[in-house]
């Protein structure tokens, strides 16, 4: 197959970037900054026609928004209605702080989307996100208000709703997940939602049967087996088989000197037992940072029995900067080309599945997420 | 009457000052929303609280009260109070 651009998609905590390379990933062409001082949560490609973006958007002192373009961030326009909780007529409603997560639909379902927020909830949008929509119940459920709890049992700036995923056999077979609240699926298109997280741990001391107390970090479907399933939580990364209902903690293989947690994870779009992670510091206070100041991507080969450090090309030391959940991506060429997105603001790259690694960019602000598209010939770029 | 919006919202907007219409704050909203779609969100959120930061002042005095009554020769100023980092 034909391609003749990349495009890596860069969200920042006041802006996002747009970086063109060629199919060598060579040379690489930057835009922007789009939305200076805005803080962009998220920024997505639609696969489904090379053109589309949205931009999740907020300041710190407007409400939040989407921004949308049809011609790759030439020209941009707001949603005429962007997520939104319902009214409350008591007053005590909810209100979005901020669009956390996008994700197009399936490819039967041009123009369709789902939007996750901070505190959690669950939106879509028909029109390529011009309008949204609360969607499904789970928004003002009784028993998903529980598990998503408050603002105090989410991360720092707020809980959120993350991972969603579209099953690329059906549509209607969706995943998301909340951090904290669990992991959750719906098999009848949202209709109903129900929790999957048997086999996941949790803090010692809390009911792993109870949603609430899990928190997973990113959950990944694998393209080239959609039965399987990856996850970065809190308490370790896990795979999941289907039918199986049951999460296996392959983060037990990793180094004891590393550990298992981290909050990206990447999986091969044509190879379901090849998967990347980045860990950072999980131990006593949290320090989010690299384990002993020495950063690594790691990767299995063998669907998590055993990981491999690639480090190569990174400083060695002394380094103390993490990778976001949504921060690490990967282009879809052959060899596959892997990108992640620092929180000191640095863009880095390797041509050849995590061989070797090359810094793109430094001196942006704290990256949130990193996306990346081939595009193909015959779409046609603006 | 007169409204004058902050910095923030000028993409928004022509300019630092507009007219617009109502007799209540509420009403004046959504008249500007009218005008500039979207504009309302990012002040007002979807269950009708004033956003942290956004404050109103009418004849110099501070309202915090959407239904808080307004005249035709009032003036209505916004203000967004710059805040983190």
């Amino acid at each position: 197959m034909a391609y003749f651009e990349v495009v890596v998609l860069v969200a920042t905590r006041k802006g996002a970037w747009i970086y063109r390379g060629d199919a060598r990933r060579t040379d690489w062409r930057v835009d922007g900054p789009h939305f200076l001082g805005h803080i962009i949560h998220h920024l997505v490609l639609d696969p489904r026609d090379g053109r589309t973006l949205l931009a999740a958007a907020k300041t710190g002192h407007l409400g939040p928004t989407v921004f949308r373009s049809t011609d790759l961030g030439c020209t941009w326009k707001e949603a005429a209605r962007p997520p939104a909780f319902a009214k409350a007529a008591d007053g005590t409603g909810r209100a979005v702080d901020h669009t956390f997560w996008l994700t197009p639909s399936h490819p039967e379902e041009p123009g369709v989307w789902y939007a996750g927020t901070s505190p959690q909830g669950l939106f879509r949008s028909e029109d390529g996100g011009v309008s949204w929509t609360p969607f499904s119940a789970i928004n003002e459920d009784p028993q998903y208000r529980a598990w998503m709890g408050t603002v105090q049992d989410g991360t720092p700036d707020g809980p959120k709703l993350h991972s969603i995923l579209v099953d690329p056999r059906d549509p209607r077979h969706l995943y998301f997940a909340m951090s904290g609240g669990g992991v959750h699926e719906s098999m009848d298109g949202g209709e109903r939602f129900a929790p999957f997280v048997k086999g996941l741990e949790v803090v010692e001391g809390f009911d792993p049967a109870d949603p609430t107390f899990h928190d997973p970090h990113c959950v990944r479907l694998c393209p080239s087996r959609p039965d399987r399933l990856y996850q970065q939580n809190h308490c370790g990364i896990y795979r999941i088989d289907r039918p199986s209902d049951t999460w296996v903690r392959v983060g037990r293989n990793m180094p004891a000197s590393v550990g298992d947690i981290g909050f990206p994870l990447v999986v091969h779009p044509r190879d379901a037992d090849t998967v990347w992670v980045f860990p950072m510091d999980g131990q006593t206070v949290w320090p989010r940072t690299c384990p002993e100041g020495r950063p690594s991507v790691y990767m299995t080969r063998d669907a998590g029995a055993s990981w491999q450090r690639l480090d190569r090309g990174m400083p060695p030391t002394q380094v103390w900067w993490t990778v976001k959940r949504q921060a690490m991506s990967a282009d879809g060429l052959d060899p596959l080309g892997l990108y992640f997105g620092t929180t000191s603001g640095e863009l880095w790259l390797s041509r050849n599945e995590g061989g070797e690694w090359t810094c793109v960019a430094q001196h942006l602000p704290e990256i949130y997420a990193v996306e990346v598209l081939a595009l193909q010939a015959g779409v046609s770029p603006p | 009457m007169k409204v004058l919006i902050p910095q923030v919202l000028h993409s928004y907007t022509p300019g630092r000052e507009v007219a617009a219409r109502g007799t209540t704050l509420a009403e004046v909203l959504a008249d500007l929303d009218r005008q500039f779609p979207g504009i309302r969100f990012r002040i007002v959120d979807e269950q009708d609280r004033i956003r942290a930061h956004m404050r109103f002042f009418v004849g110099g005095e501070a309202v915090r009260d959407l239904s808080q009554p307004l005249g035709e020769s009032d003036e209505v100023i916004i203000v967004q109070a710059l805040s983190g980092g």
